[in-house]
């Protein structure tokens, strides 16, 4: 049994209303940062689990994702493993 | 007559809807989050608050509470069941209504009166109002803004669980009326069996005229009222219609 280090990305649905994202791009906008096209803001989630591989503590940590994590009517996620705790 | 409110660490306005409970003539019975059976109470509420510090999403701890395992049977069952503001949030988070609560359009808590559109009175929890009356309370939420896809809409729509909508004073639902953002202005909606009502504003801070309004008792007494007379046979079809909707 390792333990894995997971990060999750949970981030707005394209085309969902994101005010947040708005509010920065706006603010970078006054700033000069002309050429930023589109600001989402979502969060990221850092886990350690406690698995016989990756790819088990990956599903894990995808399942718990649809469960909990993540609201799958508004949000997308995705999951990755960055290597041993 | 006993009218279950189930309180959650951070509820906070389990002791509003406690008093409208007892305002509208039945008895509220406390009931924890940590209880697994809801005591054969007969309808239950889920208060407003920010139940588990609204950390992750609102409602989204709270759904896994042990107390939800009965409430979610309770709904499946066509028993009635009101869930005010963050009791919303927590009923859309357990799958009972369609739906989510984003971070209200101006990034702002909004915490003052507003006006609702009742849009129906054939409804168990509407029918001391009448359609089209406009009725006044408040809201204080962050994450009011009413969003489902569009088809989930147009099935809130077509099939009239639209019950609450942002309004004017003189009950015209405009966007300038629109607190936070809300799709179609919605305030407040029913699910598929229309057993179980999801509202963001606190009808149970309007039921006392020393409060500002007393616009929302009549929803606890519709409540009541609904309790008492309502038939094995309505609660069938609204089994029916629940289950249908869980399929989908």
């Amino acid at each position: 049994m390792s333990r894995f280090r997971v990060e999750v990305l949970v981030t707005p649905r394209p085309g969902l209303l994101d005010p947040e994202g708005g509010a920065i791009h706006h603010a970078l906008a006054s700033l000069g940062y002309d050429e930023v096209a589109e600001v989402r803001v979502g969060k990221a989630i850092y886990l350690e689990v406690a698995a016989d591989s990756a790819a088990t503590a990956a599903a894990r940590v995808e399942e718990s994702c649809r469960r909990l994590l993540a609201n799958p009517v508004t949000e997308d996620f995705t999951v990755t493993v960055r290597g041993e705790a | 007559m006993r009218i279950a409110v189930i309180t959650f660490p951070g509820s906070n306005c389990d002791q509003d809807c406690h008093r409208s409970v007892e305002a509208a003539g039945a008895t509220a019975v406390p009931v924890w989050h940590r209880e697994i059976s809801l005591g054969g109470t007969d309808a239950v509420i889920v208060p407003g608050g920010f139940a588990h510090g609204d950390y992750l999403r609102p409602g989204a701890i709270a759904r896994f509470s042990p107390i939800m395992t009965p409430v979610v049977e309770f709904a499946r069952a066509g028993r009635l069941v009101v869930g005010i503001c963050n009791g919303f949030q927590i009923l859309c988070e357990a799958g009972l209504l369609p739906g989510a609560l984003l971070r209200n359009r101006s990034l702002r808590f909004q915490s003052h009166d507003c006006a609702l559109r009742v849009e129906r009175s054939d409804t168990p929890f509407t029918s001391r109002y009448r359609e089209g009356q406009v009725i006044r309370m408040p809201l204080a939420h962050a994450d009011g803004n009413y969003y489902a896809d569009r088809g989930a809409l147009e099935e809130l729509e077509s099939e009239g669980r639209v019950l609450f909508r942002y309004s004017d004073a003189e009950g015209e639902s405009t966007e300038e009326a629109n607190p936070n953002g809300s799709l179609n202005r919605i305030a407040g909606i029913v699910n598929e069996g229309g057993n179980v009502l999801g509202l963001m504003p606190h009808p149970d801070r309007a039921i006392d005229l020393a409060l500002g309004s007393q616009d929302g008792l009549p929803l606890f007494e519709s409540l009541v009222d609904s309790v008492h007379q309502r038939t094995p046979a309505q609660m069938a079809a609204a089994e029916g219609r629940a289950l249908a909707g869980t399929a989908r």
